[in-house]
């Protein structure tokens, strides 16, 4: 049963485990350092559909599928499915997973969509309101840089600071049972606003929501930074996991080499043009699902804390001169032998 | 130590690179002169050919609009406008592009709503203060006729 540990953990007593996972991306993230790790490469981005609000709906009803068939387990077992990305009214989920007939909250956390959606899934599964959950999420370079920024054939420069949208889909299945990776804890954050309204500067925004959510975690379990072998936020970029360092260090938490970003790992920043890193939901979907649960499936990493950032801003909200609210959730991953 | 929003956004500007302003503008300078020159190669042959110095020029900025919705549509203007910068945004290229890249972006929402309406999603602005701006000027220079 999920029980109350400090002021805003819950630990997971029974510890729901990962029955199945699977990320699938788009051909610039499989060129990347973790190509290999992915379970599909789509070379075309548009996955052979007419828009690319289609292709981000195929690639999560493609990640939701193959995780399924990993699991090896059928839609029909799901009892419920938490799923999200970053369009509007997210369209992505619900054209994506509409065919499937399982029970669906859909979710909105911006780039934090993943911890937030496994958490959720791992919470209703340790209640025992549920015996299997699914959590999804997904973005699409193309389809989230016609919403909120340009055109793609636009001519503009992108300043040094920017993030590079992901085109990837994560999915994870929660279940009882098999000696998979289990998840021990989770650490909803609450909203953090520093009061940067860069909107080219994300990671600067988030990295206040991220220290704050691991600083709560820290406190209320009594562990240190060192007692984990991957400390992993997801995509703050350069910018942002060097500023979450800083606060972390102002915080007495000295996080070391085992301290990791998302979306510093998904590409090779020194010949991928991505300037400061990748973001967008997917992003840290992608990564959890292939890296991540690779090396801990494979007990190479045994104790991680998984915890990914959103940026809680709109266009709306950003050309109204309002700055970037930030949130991040906590899922601590536990393998044990 | 705790951090204040006030020194948060002090240190995020400091850990955050700027722009290369140098060598955005060395580009532009270079890639925009080039485009400019290839337009008044254009008008040059047109008037060699015959044809009138008015007609000329506009067939030159024809040239350029036409050779720029091309590459927009070819998806090599975004990577030479990437270096470039105000070099391709200036000139008329980076009109002719303004329009063309969302015109192809939202034919998906068909050509009413989607390629016509959006079609002055970035240009607009520039032909509303850019028409506002000439008729203000034009009403001065006017004013100004009539004084003297």
């Amino acid at each position: 049963m999920p029980e109350r540990k400090g002021q805003y953990t819950v630990t997971l007593s029974g510890r729901p485990t990962i029955l199945g996972y699977s990320a699938v991306v788009g051909k610039k993230e499989g060129e990347g350092p973790l190509g290999r790790y992915f379970d599909m490469v789509f070379e075309d981005t548009t996955l052979g559909e007419k828009t690319w609000e289609k292709a981000e709906s195929a690639l999560q009803r493609e990640a939701f599928t193959r995780a399924l068939n990993k699991a090896g387990i059928s839609p029909s077992q799901v009892n419920y499915m938490f799923a999200g990305d970053l369009l509007n009214q997210s369209i992505a989920s619900t054209f994506g997973l509409r065919e499937f007939g399982v029970p669906l909250m859909g979710q909105f956390g911006a780039c934090s969509t993943m911890a937030q959606t496994l958490a959720l899934a791992a919470i209703f599964v340790d209640s025992g309101a549920a015996d299997i959950c699914a959590a999804i999420t997904s973005s699409h370079f193309c389809a989230a840089e016609r919403q909120f920024r340009f055109p793609l054939e636009y001519g503009g420069q992108r300043p040094p600071t920017s993030q590079w949208t992901a085109t990837a889909a994560g999915a994870v299945i929660v279940g009882f049972g098999g000696n998979g990776v289990k998840i021990a804890d989770v650490t909803v954050g609450y909203i953090t606003d520093f009061g940067i309204n860069d909107t080219n500067n994300m990671g600067a925004a988030m990295a206040p929501a991220a220290a704050e959510t691991l600083n709560a975690y820290l406190i209320d379990t009594g562990t240190r930074p060192d007692d984990y072998d991957l400390i992993v936020t997801g995509d703050l970029g350069a910018i942002g996991s060097e500023l979450f360092r800083e606060l972390m260090e102002r915080k007495s938490f000295q996080l070391g080499a085992n301290y990791s970003d998302c979306g510093m790992m998904l590409y090779d920043r020194s010949r991928q043009d991505v300037h400061a890193g990748g973001s967008g939901c997917g992003c840290s979907a992608s990564v959890l699902c292939s890296y991540i649960l690779s090396k801990m499936t494979s007990g190479e990493l045994k104790n991680v804390l998984f915890i990914a950032t959103g940026a809680l801003m709109s266009p709306t909200s950003s050309q109204q001169g309002e700055s970037i609210p930030g949130i991040a959730h906590l899922c601590h991953l536990v393998k044990t032998e | 130590m705790e951090v204040t929003s006030q020194e948060y956004r002090k240190l995020s500007e400091k850990v955050s690179p700027r722009s290369p302003v140098l060598k955005n503008c060395i580009f532009a300078f270079l890639i925009g002169g080039l485009i400019c020159a290839i337009g008044q190669v254009v008008t040059n042959l047109a008037m060699e050919s015959g044809i009138e110095l008015d007609n000329a020029r506009l067939i030159g900025s024809a040239t350029l609009i036409a050779a720029s919705a091309i590459l927009t549509a070819l998806d090599v203007f975004d990577s030479i406008a990437k270096h470039a910068g105000a070099g391709t945004i200036v000139p008329i290229t980076g009109f002719a592009n303004s329009i063309v890249a969302p015109a192809i972006e939202f034919k998906t929402e068909g050509l009413v709503l989607g390629l016509a309406a959006n079609m002055f999603k970035i240009a607009g602005p520039v032909l509303v203060y850019g028409i506002t701006a000439s008729i203000i000027y034009g009403l001065i220079l006017n004013l100004l006729n009539m004084l003297k």
